[in-house]
């Protein structure tokens, strides 16, 4: 997501080597006994930051390929359970110390490395946040349950076609590690490809209509040889795992028998593909009540709660279509005026919302361009300097080039310092603002939401249209059999498969209103707690951003400091 | 630093006091207030020129008078004329991107740089007396412009164009004249010192890059922070409390520091970019003073030369007793008094950069030095600005999100 310039990254390859043979280590300085070395798995650097930011947000840091042998690499371990953190009983997001300065809290380096456990899966770098649920009321960290996505592989496709050499497709090993009782077991694991994502994404958007669901990430139109380029698996991954730990950290489709089947059985993952029967045809003369009788009669409340779907309800959508329209024409008005303002009004707010977070996370990614680049030409500029520094002090002739050598060095070295510190400012800012990527997929739930409750009441009125339209013409049957004296034997039988086939559908609408009911309260609550869990995250982020800043502009100001100090003789003039 | 053939005393610049006891001799210069003048393609910026002095060959205490930058390309370009070996202090480029030339910004830059330029050959032990220089600080418009004409003709040649020429000029002479290597000194010391310089101007240019490029930097971390402001505030907006209002100051903030950082990158630009750029022009100076001595060094060999043969013929021709004596005899002496002058000029060049390069390096230590403080001081009070922005919102959010 945020991007990192690699362009420059041969560049300091050389100029690694260079500070190597370059670097001057008498003064002990850290500066050169860590990073010269080239000490790539140097988790000293795991900021603070991490557990004073948001330790229950389950976002996780997309890694760009940043590997910078100069510098310590950006560690993005979000440690939510580390000792440091105060347990918060249901209080939100307070995680916080408060340190006197925060550049001493924050910069102490950790000795606590346990969750460096980057070899469990091959994959995963980074990025080894554990999901404490500490959104749930209880919370204590005392509930858990983990997920990893790894070992990608590439399988074959088992085919009886004639065709040697079946297509291949990659599964991804997805462990869970929880202490939830409806888990029933502590650790499994099991081996899933991409389709079968899409399909626990489908039964889920069936089960919990009306819900904010954690959108799956995209299908990806490639070829398939793209499909097994080393990058694009890493980038799936990543945006799987992402996935399914948005799905266990919402508080109802946690508990859901399809995410449980996901993540629980073994072999070949055992959800239809679609509820609808196989063998229903596409037919235009059936009409809605038999198709909601489905085969074994009765109504069929799961297919009335479904939205109308294309090719198979033939009927029903043209239907729901011609209600529609008249609705737009103002023909049958829906039964609901009043609440149906406060929710346009809501969705109105919500798209608003949606466009405003668009806009800063853009320019929140402009922002951590700048400071990468920042950072990168200080450490360019620092390196030029130390070049410049060998040069004088090999050549030097005079006490003055010795004098002005040994300034270079100082503030070659601190150029050097700062330049690191920005890029660590910058590792821990992207995790920051990271929230708002974040709620750009959650934006795209809530419309999910909103839709499923728009679909939900055109079924009502559609079934409520029919209604009133089948019930017309029993009246005008009955009106005309009434006066043939003595009965109208046929018109008799029209008018009682007439009531049999109102009764059908009154039961219809019935259990589509309250789908409706149920799906409006869902989206209520769904809203209610996205706004109260927004408002939270997006306090933290501000307080993890700000403190972030706060301790690293301090170590900056204090290498210059130092630096204008050492310097302080040659400035004549004040300003 | 002073020469012992010159005059003894050396003048106080403007860069010490200009409040000095009126006993003792003072030269103090500054240019000031640009002005942009003619339209078009013939726009130029004129500038004041203001002495300050009580020498007698002055017209003091004060006098004003008005230049333009191609005046101080013909002080420049005399001085170095005139004072060979001396490393005649730089000038800001001439050309720059067309819409930039005439920005506020740019024209500081240059004024400051031709303020620096003026006062060096004023502290100068040498320059200072320099009439030329007198020419320059002294005399009306029109004259100047006349000097102008003169010297250079309607087409302005660089300085060093006109030491290409001569290169070329001597290199056809050498291979004429079947010489094959050019002549050139060989000492240790200065083959050391050759190399030195050289080897600098390559270093200095590649700080001064990426120095440049920090400023630049600068300048789209403030673009950044003020577009994120902007955006953020915009977020607030549809928050209700006290998510908006937190935003809302964050993006307050954020607009803040971007002002910041653009008089930053000013800063950085004026008083560290720019010395590195004038370190760098300083030594592309050393190297022409270099190529004169170079030059300067084969006169003396070739006339030396010259000399020696003349001196064999007009032996020859005495031991015969030839009536050319008469003849070879005058020509043998012309040849000698100017291989003498040769030699004189060059050993004087010698001498010249001896003393020069001591100086160089103290004079560049001290602004190095001035240049690295006011950047780290400069570094120093944007971060601690930032550390203090952003600090002053933490007990509002810290209060916030405990409700």
């Amino acid at each position: 997501m945020m991007g990192s310039e690699n362009d420059d990254e041969s560049h300091l390859h050389s100029s690694k080597e260079e500070m190597e043979n370059l670097f001057l280590r008498e003064d002990g300085d850290p500066l050169t006994i860590n990073h010269v070395n080239g000490d790539k798995s140097n988790s000293n650097y795991r900021s603070a930051m991490s557990t004073l930011s948001d330790s229950r947000h389950p976002s996780i840091v997309v890694t760009p390929a940043d590997s910078d042998p100069l510098f310590a690499p950006p560690s993005y371990y979000r440690e939510s359970r580390s000792p440091r953190s105060k347990p918060n009983g249901g209080d939100r997001g307070s995680s916080y110390l408060e340190p006197p300065s925060y550049a001493d809290v924050i910069f102490s380096p950790f000795d606590d490395i346990s969750e460096i456990n980057g070899s469990e899966d091959g994959g995963s770098r980074h990025s080894q946040s554990s999901d404490s649920l500490s959104r749930s009321p209880s919370s204590l960290s005392s509930d858990y349950i983990k997920i990893t996505v790894s070992n990608p592989q590439k399988e074959q496709e088992a085919t009886n076609s004639m065709i040697p050499g079946g297509s291949t497709y990659i599964t991804y090993q997805i462990t869970t590690r929880t202490n939830l009782s409806e888990y029933g077991g502590s650790d499994f694991s099991v081996r899933r490809r991409f389709r079968d994502i899409v399909t626990l994404a489908d039964r889920l958007a069936e089960s919990y209509r009306g819900f904010c669901i954690p959108p799956r990430p995209d299908k990806s139109v490639v070829e398939s040889q793209v499909m097994q380029k080393q990058e694009f698996v890493e980038q799936r991954r990543v945006a799987l795992e992402k996935y399914l730990r948005r799905l266990v950290a919402h508080p109802v489709i946690r508990n859901s028998d399809e995410l449980k089947v996901f993540l629980q059985a073994q072999g070949k993952l055992p959800l239809a593909t679609s509820t609808y029967v196989a063998s229903r045809m596409l037919d235009g003369a059936v009409k809605l009540p038999k198709q909601l009788f489905g085969e074994g009669g009765g109504a069929s409340s799961v297919e009335v709660v479904q939205p109308a779907r294309g090719g198979r309800d033939f009927l029903r959508l043209f239907k729901e279509l011609r209600q529609s329209v008249s609705n737009d024409w103002g023909g049958s008005k829906p039964p609901v005026v009043e609440e149906d303002k406060e929710f346009l009004e809501k969705k109105e707010k919500m798209y608003d919302l949606e466009q405003q977070i668009i806009n800063a996370s853009q320019q929140a990614e402009s922002l951590v361009k700048a400071q990468q680049d920042m950072g990168e030409t200080m450490g360019e500029m620092g390196l030029a300097f130390i070049k410049l520094t060998k040069f004088e002090n090999e050549e030097a002739v005079f006490n003055s080039q010795r004098a002005r050598a040994n300034d270079m060095k100082n503030f070659a070295t601190s150029a050097v310092k700062a330049s690191r510190f920005y890029r660590e400012l910058n590792s821990q800012t992207v995790k920051h603002l990271d929230t708002l990527h974040d709620y750009l997929g959650l934006m795209m739930a809530v419309q999910g939401a909103f839709a499923d409750r728009s679909s939900a009441l055109l079924t009502v009125q559609t079934l409520l249209s029919e209604l009133s339209s089948l019930g017309a013409r029993a009246e005008k049957l009955e009106a005309a059999s009434s006066k043939v004296f003595g009965g109208d034997k046929s018109r008799i039988k029209k008018i009682e498969e007439l009531k049999e086939t109102i009764k059908v559908t009154e039961d219809s609408k019935n259990v589509a209103i309250r789908e409706y009911e149920q799906i409006k309260e869902n989206n209520w609550c769904e809203v209610e707690r996205l706004d109260r869990e927004r408002r939270a995250d997006f306090l933290n982020m501000m307080k993890g951003f700000v403190v972030n800043q706060v301790g690293y502009a301090e170590k900056i100001a204090n290498v210059w400091t130092k630096v204008a100090e050492e310097t302080s003789q040659y400035g004549r003039e004040s300003s | 630093m002073e020469s012992t053939t010159e005059q003894p005393r050396n003048i106080s610049g403007s860069m010490q006091s200009p409040r000095s006891p009126s006993s003792q001799p003072y030269l103090s210069v500054s240019v000031t207030d640009p002005v942009k003048l003619g339209n078009g393609v013939q726009a130029y910026i004129s500038y004041r020129v203001i002495t300050k002095t009580n020498l007698p060959d002055y017209q003091g205490p004060e006098k004003i008078v008005i230049r333009r930058y191609s005046d101080f390309v013909w002080l420049r370009d005399r001085l170095f004329e005139k004072y060979k070996g001396i490393f005649i202090p730089p000038l800001p480029e001439k050309s720059a991107v067309e819409k930039f030339r005439f920005s506020a910004e740019f024209i500081e830059m240059r004024r400051a740089a031709l303020d620096i330029f003026v006062n060096r050959i004023a502290l100068h032990p040498e320059l200072q007396h320099s009439e030329d220089l007198r020419t320059f600080l002294q005399a009306d418009e029109e004259t100047m412009d006349r000097f102008r004409f003169q010297e250079t003709g309607i087409f302005k040649k660089p300085a060093d164009l006109m030491q290409m020429f001569r290169d070329v000029q001597s290199k056809v002479s050498d291979a004429v004249l079947g010489k094959e290597k050019p002549v050139e000194e060989t000492t240790a010391d200065y083959e050391k010192l050759k190399h030195y310089i050289f080897e600098l101007e390559n270093h200095l240019a590649e700080a001064q890059k990426h120095a440049y490029r920090l400023v630049k930097r600068h300048r789209e971390l403030g673009q950044s922070l003020l577009d994120f402001g902007k955006a953020v505030k915009l977020l607030g907006a549809c928050e209700g409390e006290p998510t908006g209002k937190a935003f809302s100051d964050l993006g307050t903030k954020s607009e803040l520091l971007s002002i910041k950082l653009q008089k930053e990158a000013q800063q950085v630009l004026m008083n560290f970019e720019e010395p590195l750029k004038d370190y760098v022009r300083y030594v592309q100076s050393i190297k022409a003073t270099i190529a004169e001595r170079g030059t300067a060094f084969k006169q003396h060999c070739e006339l030396a030369e010259t000399t020696k043969l003349k001196e064999i013929n007009l032996d020859k021709l005495m031991l015969t007793r030839s009536d050319k004596v008469g003849e070879a005899e005058i020509e043998y002496r012309e040849i000698k008094a100017e291989s003498e002058e040769a030699t004189r000029r060059f050993e004087r060049i010698v001498k010249r950069m001896e003393e020069e390069i001591v100086r160089f390096q103290e004079q560049k230590t001290e602004e190095m030095g001035v240049a690295f403080h006011q950047f780290a001081k400069g570094q120093a009070r944007l971060a601690n600005s930032v550390a203090d922005a952003w600090r002053s919102l933490l007990p509002k959010l810290e209060a916030s999100s405990t409700v």
